[in-house]
């Protein structure tokens, strides 16, 4: 396939019914209305579920009654839609149904605003709903990622029976850039066994998120995390830069990583020895892969269009084996590869002045 | 007298006139002594029997006392979080609309928290059939006032009585989801005694049917005793049905479609 000139969100959109996507539940939000929009012409020509829902927690609920079904679903929104949607992420994750949810982030607390923002990694890789897991959480830094992304998400949530989330800030959303989709796959015929298609002929199937006694409850949790466990040896995946013989690593997800990956040329320019992690699922964190860099690097500077949330992760990986500096910009504000290139040329001279070496 | 028990029976001669049925599951449930749960529950076991559509049936559970329904039908199930059913049923019908999706829904569950997604499941004239258990009361979580409380009726969280100057009025669900055009069959009717349950079955059935000729959203309001948390014997809670909640909400038909005569 050729490439096309795509807005994010319509390329979201597009790529999800092109692997397969039957239904899809949503509410309008910008910034990621187009993705609604889209579905909403191209479902009802291919003949497939599209609905837009009285509310964001109607959606959800929407999404885990066909993903009940066992068609592949999904629903889109951003930031304070996808607060409201919590309660239905947690009982998803607790009855092992797979979807897949899109929030393309904007700028919080609150109401915020509709620039694009990274505020929510907490929430998607923390606190998406009450209770013990965690989604699987792509993130996106380009228009093409977006869709091989979304793909992927799709093929994830079959595969673990899991929440997969996209986490895109408003500008992947609503960037234009020269794309490829996917080819066209056929919609599946088969439902998996444990669905809800009826007791015909087999005994009845349940889905639910309700465990009365501690015992059962526990053990189901424990399935959860002997599941995530596997997760998070087999999905890591992070994106690198001119590693080998960095002695600062810039740490950035998104279009944060994406900035922070131009300040990354600029600074080889001037000679300054340093290279780019951009971790392409936020959970699993690329852990495995930064704790081996943290051997070899003397510190990390950590990129994010929010206060500071990724950075605990990285915290976690290193391991307290090397400094950790922040630079970020929140409610909405985009950083400068200008600023990121000051970010990196002082975090370095700190550095090499704490190891008594000349700049 | 003896004699005639004794008497060898011919198997030709016996006839099964009362019988478990197919759709309900063969297990004890966990509702109280006097609880017409149990009732309403046989009620749609009959009428899915009788349909034949148990294959094809999925329940969705609510949250409330009635948690656990799926555990209580020999059909497909599951359970919604607090007020979500019809939401979810939504989802489970757009995506296979040869399905029978069923609601089964308490008043705290479908007219507070749930109260958007009911109305608008109506709105849409969503194809699927809600049954909704009025007893104005919040059962499962010990007895406190729910939308459909009676003024003056005292719970764990009116003790003095309720007080509608304070809390509002209660809500008459079908009075209200009949006002909307995608609804196709809404009627109340009433579990406190033979006559009524009969009248019961004979709604859910056609609201079953209703489904089955994709002509809109059905609801049959059950008005419904809760002995245990209304603080009286059984007995006198299916006679304070009739002699409070039937005043309050007046039993019959309130949205019936021309095309539903037919059925």
């Amino acid at each position: 396939m050729a490439k096309e000139l795509l807005k994010g969100n319509v390329a979201i959109a597009e790529a999800a019914l092109r692997a397969g996507l039957e239904a899809y539940f949503g509410y309008p939000i910008t910034p990621q209305t187009e993705l609604l929009e889209h579905l909403s012409k191209r479902m009802i020509q291919l003949n497939r579920v599209f609905l837009q829902a009285e509310s964001e927690v109607a959606s959800i609920n929407m999404v885990y009654g066909a993903a009940s079904a066992g068609v592949r679903t999904m629903t889109s929104s951003s930031s304070p839609g996808i607060s409201l949607m919590q309660e239905g992420f947690s009982y998803i994750a607790a009855s092992d149904v797979p979807c897949v949810v899109v929030d393309i982030m904007r700028g919080g607390p609150g109401l915020g605003n509709i620039q694009p923002s990274q505020g929510d990694y907490f929430q998607v890789t923390r606190s998406a709903g009450h209770g013990d897991y965690h989604p699987i959480v792509l993130a996106p830094a380009s228009v093409q990622e977006a869709i091989d992304f979304t793909v992927l998400a799709f093929d994830l949530a079959d595969k673990y029976r899991h929440l997969v989330m996209i986490a895109a800030d408003g500008q992947i959303g609503q960037m234009m850039e020269p794309a490829e989709l996917p080819p066209m796959r056929p919609i599946r015929t088969e439902r998996p066994e444990w669905a809800l298609t009826g007791a015909k002929g087999r005994e009845k199937n349940i889905v639910t998120s309700l465990f009365m006694q501690p015992e059962e409850e526990e053990a189901f949790n424990q399935k959860i995390q002997a599941r995530l466990k596997i997760i998070r040896k087999n999905e890591q995946r992070w994106y690198e830069y001119l590693t080998e013989d960095a002695d600062l690593l810039v740490i950035g997800f998104g279009t944060a990583g994406r900035i922070a990956y131009s300040a990354v040329e600029a600074a080889r320019e001037k000679g300054l020895k340093v290279g780019l992690l951009r971790p392409q699922t936020l959970w699993p964190f690329p852990e495995d892969r930064l704790s081996e860099l943290a051997d070899r690097i003397r510190g990390c500077l950590v990129v994010e269009m929010n206060a500071g949330q990724m950075i605990d992760d990285v915290r976690l990986a290193i391991s307290g084996q090397v400094p950790v500096n922040f630079y970020g910009r929140m409610g909405g504000m985009i950083p400068m590869p200008d600023d990121i290139l000051t970010a990196i040329e002082e975090t370095l001279t700190r550095l090499y002045s704490a190891a008594g070496l000349p700049i | 007298m003896l004699a005639t028990l004794n008497a060898p029976i011919s198997e030709n001669s016996l006839q099964v006139v009362y019988e478990y049925p197919e759709s309900l599951s063969p297990v004890v449930t966990h509702y109280c002594p006097g609880c017409t749960h149990g009732i309403a529950h046989r009620l749609l076991a009959e009428a899915l029997d009788e349909l034949g559509l148990r294959e094809k049936t999925i329940l969705v559970a609510p949250v409330g006392c009635s948690v656990f329904a799926y555990q209580y039908f020999e059909t497909d199930g599951c359970e919604a979080a607090h007020g979500r059913a019809p939401a979810m049923a939504t989802g489970l019908k757009r995506v296979q609309p040869d399905k029978t999706v069923v609601t089964y829904q308490g008043d705290g569950d479908l007219v507070s928290i749930g109260a958007a997604e009911i109305l608008h499941a109506a709105a849409r004239g969503e194809n699927i059939t809600t049954i909704f258990i009025n007893n104005a009361i919040y059962g499962m979580t010990g007895g406190q006032m729910a939308p459909t409380t009676l003024p003056g009726q005292k719970t764990t969280s009116s003790p003095f009585g309720r007080n509608t100057t304070m809390t509002g009025n209660p809500i008459r669900m079908s009075e209200l989801l009949a006002n909307m055009d995608g609804s196709a069959y809404i009627v109340r009717r009433s579990l406190h005694d033979v006559k009524n349950i009969r009248k019961a079955k004979k709604a859910i059935i056609t609201a079953l049917k209703v489904q089955m000729a994709g002509l809109g959203f059905s609801m049959v309001e059950l008005l419904s005793s809760c002995p245990t948390n209304w603080s009286i014997q059984p007995e006198k809670a299916l006679e304070w049905i009739e002699d409070n909640m039937v005043p309050y909400f007046p039993l019959g038909d309130y949205k019936v479609r021309d095309e539903v005569n037919g059925l």
